[in-house]
């Protein structure tokens, strides 16, 4: 935290100055009033009211400027604050591997890039000074009044003494209610994110009312605790106020005494009341500002909590000169929560060659590929890149190397060029073109507005078949030295298919290639087949070999029952 | 060619959320309507909550008033040693004030935490439910990311307000207008020159306003943005990592993150105007009062105590137009997001619940077209008249190209969308008479897209049918081949499928929503391409189960594997959405159609 606000020091000294001395001005302004009720007016003096008066001008105008350049200052800290930490946790969260983004939702990352933050704004650019100023106008107040008339200086001060007791007791009550209410508004997010997102399932079910029914439960229990903050909050904020009122009583009974005997004038009580008077919010206010004070730890907790998590892939240093694309797994495990998914495999695809990959449903395909652009990186053994450990390799440069076009494409809201040059930033119009053309996705020349046509969840929304396409297209035009296909034609027709795996013909024969296979079809784009069970490689060979020697291949390859 | 920093985003048709001056003006009443009837039954407890707060501010405002009045008369008494009489009355009843004010506030926190709070339950349970009842097609439209906004930061804007705005609001306001009254109480003539800058407040008040109101737009088009963006990354992490685009994504990140950060510092720098400028407008008021006040006393013609007053109270005067101004953007946000929740409460659903609901008490299965015509678009018809009866236990296969209507056909069955024209019928009635309920029980529908639920796998089984003992389950599974792999996972049947099913490979997620059909136990099913992730051996193994599944129910089963089709009874080959072949496979096999040429193909494939 103070690394954000170092660059804005200056800036900082200036607001709190300010900050301070418009306490002052606020202080005086009343004592000005004083003054003039006790001299000029008090004395039948009316030569004298005029000074005075312009001094209580002055000091209402200074007041105003200063407040003015506290927040003018202010906002220029608060906002880079808060755009800087921003930006970093971006930064982070990109950096952060698969294995931390498929264990959080990304609502609970959202709410704290947005809420947190803003709550964290909120509280440095108004809570927080406020508070300070609060305590610190309440302590020079009663300090005033303690020179003032110490008796009731003396009395002021003791009207803390619970305040300050019953705070600290609210505040531990608080933070548990608050973090409930938090995490349950978080679960019902949540709820509602599957709701949108399983539309079609709750639709086709019927079950919309059980779907309700859980919303309702959780909104309902989400209801209850919140009451149960307004009930905590509504008894504290009450109190808070009563006390200042009581001690004003107080005051008044004793201060009146004392003028009686002569002890105060009339005046001065009722500077003194005046000033009391004043306290009544900042001592009130306190309430909500502790309040906000504990969100905002709790906010920043939850961003730290993000912040903290080490990025457990890191950065190599090395890179290939110039890649060919030999492509070695020697003795790779791969273990998940000590699930062994992956062991002991050892496969060699050396440049140009194309493997593909053949395996029942979950035997560990998908992962496989993962270790390759280090996805995941591999609990055993290593992988190599023209024989470059790939976790001694920049990240960049071994991803440069590497472009898998997944079986679930993601396509974000963006142009449809912009989308599909991801990995390629620099590509011409000629490169875009061919790899459009090889993923028969030519139908985005037929969009609205072209390639310029937003796509993805904020645009044109696209079918199965096509999205898989365009990253196909996208896979196809960064112009990988090593192509990984995992099961990207899954949602195409036979036809497409039968086009799409010819033009891929020519892309893998200058590339690297893994494909994840479960037809026939497409294990024939390779050149040799590597079968994967029970989470190692047990035979590699051509095609027709492993159906003619291996009768599992067989079970899974030559299995699509023909027609009779 | 390189991508410029704007253009990235690329073209779409106009934001839905995006509202232009008149149209807005219409909303604002669909807006009240919606209030009106969400406060509408709460008018008791609303009346009691002012009359609360009355009291809570008549209580506090007198507080000073009743100080002024004991130093005023209270104190010379005493001094001239005639007894505390009076200083006892002002002591008592400051304490009464004080101990009324707690009671009545206290009441009133609650009383309007409680109205508060009910009343976001009540709007998230209707725009849910709402929601829920709307149909496919708006779903589609509407997409996911709107209706998520929808529930979470829409509902959230009105809860801010109905939790802080209001207490403020109303305080800030009834103190305001008290204080002025009292002013002209206590002394007309002072009361008229202190309320002189009145006018002044106002326009600069108004000014505060309308320039805020830009301000805030523009934040919450930047916020917007910004939410859109982080999301996609979020979720599209595995692309974003394996392609390298963290630094171009950092780039566009970072632009729009400065786009919000500006729209902010314009509101901030506003308050930072209108702040100090409310303040510096009070404070030359009361020294002005203090001049002139302190000239009246000089006169003789006031009060010192009433000029105590007036410095007191002319202070609590400017205060809440600081409040007033601070929950402004809260109540503008809260009135934009009432805008859009009321305007999705109007939708209506296009596939409409029935009024008079006909009976299916034993669906058999039958299912038959009546001149169906259906255009997503008007003029551009995916269906241009559909005539077909499927006898109830048959298993048709439909097969054709990209774009034929088969899954138009398939979601016009589900009912996930009504004919433009002629009808779909069930056992002879027509679907739009049907309950959802009842449709439900009857015809279920599975695709590609196996969305799971947070929770077991045994939950994601049993979501079609609840009710369904763990050995059902169980027996579900093992039916469709999904039993030894779910036995496989760490903790069986009770496994957490993770976040959408993040846990496990398409497959299995594809096996585990067969399950789900299955154990639903329709009348009618529908499988859209609801193969297609499995491989082979899977494949063959749910074809196998199908065999017995499907004898007893109508089955529509699309796919672009061939081998599926062995299994129908009857196979449609469908042409720009009508029907060009239809016949048993063996005998469509041996002629010379379409049907024969897709099978060479695919037989080619297999190689």
């Amino acid at each position: 935290m103070r690394s954000y606000l170092r660059p804005y020091a200056g800036k900082l000294v200036l607001i709190w100055t300010s900050a301070l001395l418009s306490i002052g001005a606020s202080i005086a302004f009343p004592l000005v009033g004083e003054a003039v009720i006790d001299g000029p007016v008090s004395r039948d003096d009316p030569a004298g009211l005029l000074p005075l008066a312009l001094l209580a001008v002055g000091v209402g105008v200074a007041e105003a400027v200063l407040i003015f350049t506290r927040r003018w200052m202010l906002v220029g800290p608060v906002l880079g604050l808060e755009t800087k930490i921003r930006d970093d946790l971006y930064e982070h969260l990109q950096r952060l591997p698969m294995r931390f983004h498929g264990e959080w939702q990304s609502g609970q990352l959202l709410s704290r890039a947005t809420t947190d933050l803003s709550m964290l704004r909120r509280f440095l650019g108004f809570g927080l000074l406020f508070l300070f100023m609060s305590v610190i106008q309440i302590a020079v107040v009663t300090g005033v009044l303690l020179s003032k008339y110490w008796p009731l200086g003396l009395l002021v001060l003791g009207s803390a003494i619970p305040i300050v007791l019953l705070s600290l007791k609210f505040e531990k009550q608080y933070i548990k209610v608050s973090r409930q209410v938090q995490d349950e508004q978080g679960d019902l997010a949540t709820l509602v994110e599957e709701s949108a997102l399983g539309i079609r399932t709750i639709k086709a079910f019927g079950r919309a009312k059980h779907v309700f029914g859980t919303y309702d439960d959780s909104a309902t229990q989400l209801h209850a605790s919140t009451m149960q903050r307004v009930r905590l909050s509504a008894k504290f904020w009450t109190f808070l106020e009563v006390i200042p009122n009581v001690t004003l009583a107080l005051v008044l009974l004793i201060g009146a005494w004392a003028v009686g005997t002569g002890a105060i004038t009339l005046g001065a009580l009722l500077a003194f009341t005046t000033l009391m008077l004043s306290l009544v919010w900042p001592i009130s206010a306190l309430g909500f500002l502790i309040a906000m004070a504990q969100e905002a730890m709790t906010s920043a907790d939850r961003v730290m909590e993000v912040m903290d998590t080490p990025p457990s892939i890191v950065d190599g240093s090395g890179t290939v000169a110039e890649p060919r694309g030999h492509l070695r797994l020697e003795g790779v495990g791969f273990a998940y929560d000590d699930k062994r998914l992956l062991h002991d495999v050892w496969l060699d695809v050396r440049p140009g060659e194309t493997v593909a990959l053949v395996g029942a449903t979950g035997s560990g395909k998908t992962t496989l590929t993962a270790l390759v652009p280090r996805l995941l990186d591999v609990t055993e053994g290593r992988v190599t890149v023209d024989g470059h450990d790939v976790r001694d390799l920049r990240l960049s440069a071994l991803r440069e190397i590497v472009a898998t076009a997944f079986e679930e494409p993601t396509l974000f809201s963006m142009s449809v060029r912009e989308n599909l040059t991801l990995g390629n930033k620099e590509a011409t119009d000629e490169e875009l073109e061919s790899a459009i053309q090889t993923a028969q996705a030519g139908f985005v020349h037929d969009l609205p507005w072209g390639l310029d046509t937003r796509i993805g969840e904020q645009g044109m929304s696209l079918s199965g078949g096509q999205r898989q396409r365009l990253a196909l297209a996208r896979a196809v035009l960064s112009k990988p030295k090593i192509l990984v296909l995992d099961d990207t034609l899954s949602a195409l027709d036979v036809e497409t298919e039968a086009l799409v795996e010819e033009a891929l013909k020519h892309v893998l024969r200058d590339a690297t290639g893994i494909v994840v296979a479960h037809r026939a079809s497409t294990v024939l784009l390779a050149d040799k087949v590597a079968l994967l069970q029970d989470g190692t490689i047990t035979h590699v060979g051509t095609h027709q070999e492993l159906l003619e020697t291996v009768p599992q291949y067989r079970e899974l390859l030559a299995a699509e029952e023909v027609l009779a | 060619m390189s991508v410029q920093a704007t253009d990235w985003r690329g073209v779409a048709a106009e934001n839905q959320d995006d509202l232009d001056e008149k149209v807005s003006i219409l909303l604002r009443k669909r807006s009240r309507r919606l209030l009106a009837d969400l406060i509408g039954p709460r008018r008791r407890s609303i009346y009691l909550l002012i009359t609360m707060i009355v009291i809570s501010n008549a209580a506090r405002l007198s507080i000073p008033l009743l100080v002024a009045y004991g130093i005023d008369q209270g104190i010379p008494p005493m001094t001239r040693g005639e007894g505390p009489r009076t200083l006892i009355i002002a002591v008592t009843s400051i304490l009464a004030a004080a101990g009324v004010q707690a009671y009545t506030r206290q009441y009133f926190l609650k009383l309007s935490g409680r109205i508060g709070q009910d009343i976001l339950l009540e709007l998230r349970r209707r725009v849910f439910a709402h929601f829920q009842k709307l149909s496919l097609s708006f779903h589609e439209k509407y997409t996911s990311g709107r209706v998520i906004s929808r529930l979470t930061s829409d509902v959230e804007a009105i809860a801010e307000l109905l939790q802080q705005g209001f207490d403020g609001l109303v305080t800030a306001v009834l103190t305001m207008f008290g204080t002025a009254a009292l002013l002209v109480v206590m002394d007309v003539h002072l009361g008229l020159v202190a309320l002189l800058p009145l006018p002044i407040l106002l326009l600069f008040t108004r000014w505060f306003r309308n320039q805020s109101t830009i301000a805030y737009r523009r934040t919450r088009e930047t916020v917007a943005l910004v939410i859109v963006h982080f999301v996609e990354s979020m979720t599209g992490i595995r692309a974003v990592q394996a392609f390298r685009r963290e630094p171009r994504n950092q780039e566009i990140f970072g632009k729009l993150n400065d786009d919000y950060r500006d729209a902010n510092a314009r509101g901030m720098q506003l308050i930072a105007i209108f702040m100090p400028g409310i303040k510096l407008l009070g404070n030359l008021t009361i020294a002005g009062v203090l001049i002139y006040g302190g000239y009246l006393v000089l006169q003789g013609e006031l009060m010192v105590g009433v000029l105590t007053g007036f410095l007191l109270y002319l202070r609590q005067f400017y205060e809440p137009m600081q409040e007033i101004s601070q929950f402004y953007n809260t109540l503008q946000s809260a009135g934009a997001a009432l805008e859009k929740l009321s305007g999705v409460l109007e939708e209506e659903p296009a596939v409409a619940e029935p009024s008079a609901p006909a009976a299916l008490p034993r669906p058999k299965g039958q299912v038959r077209f009546d001149q169906v015509r259906f255009a997503y678009v008007e003029d551009r018809p995916i269906l241009p008249g559909l005539d077909l009866t499927v006898p109830a236990g048959q298993t048709i296969a439909l097969v054709g190209s990209t774009g034929a209507g088969k899954t138009t056909l398939a979601k016009l069955i589900s009912r996930f969308y009504d004919p433009t024209e002629g009808r779909v019928l069930l056992d002879g009635v027509d679907l739009r008479d049907l309950e959802e309920g009842t449709l439900r029980r009857a015809v279920v529908m599975v695709t590609q897209e196996n969305f799971l639920f947070s929770g077991t796998v045994a939950d994601n089984i049993r979501f079609g049918k609840p009710e369904a003992t763990i050995d059902e389950v169980r027996q579900a599974a093992e039916a469709i081949g999904a039993h030894d792999f779910i036995v496989d996972l760490p903790d069986g049947y009770d496994t957490e499928v993770g976040k959408r099913g993040g846990h496990m490979s398409a497959g299995q997620r594809q096996l585990v929503a067969f399950a789900r059909a299955f154990l639903a136990d329709p009348a009618v099913l529908i499988l859209d391409e609801a193969t297609s992730s499995l491989d082979v051996p899977s494949e063959r193994l749910v074809q196998r189960a199908l065999r017995t599944i499907l004898a007893d129910r109508t089955a529509l089963i699309i796919a672009h594997r061939l081998s599926t089709v062995e299994i129908a009874d009857r196979v449609l080959v469908m042409e720009h959405g009508q029907i060009v072949e239809d016949g048993p496979p063996g005998e469509l096999i041996g002629s010379d159609g379409r049907f024969a040429g897709l099978h060479r193909a695919w037989l080619e494939s297999l190689a």
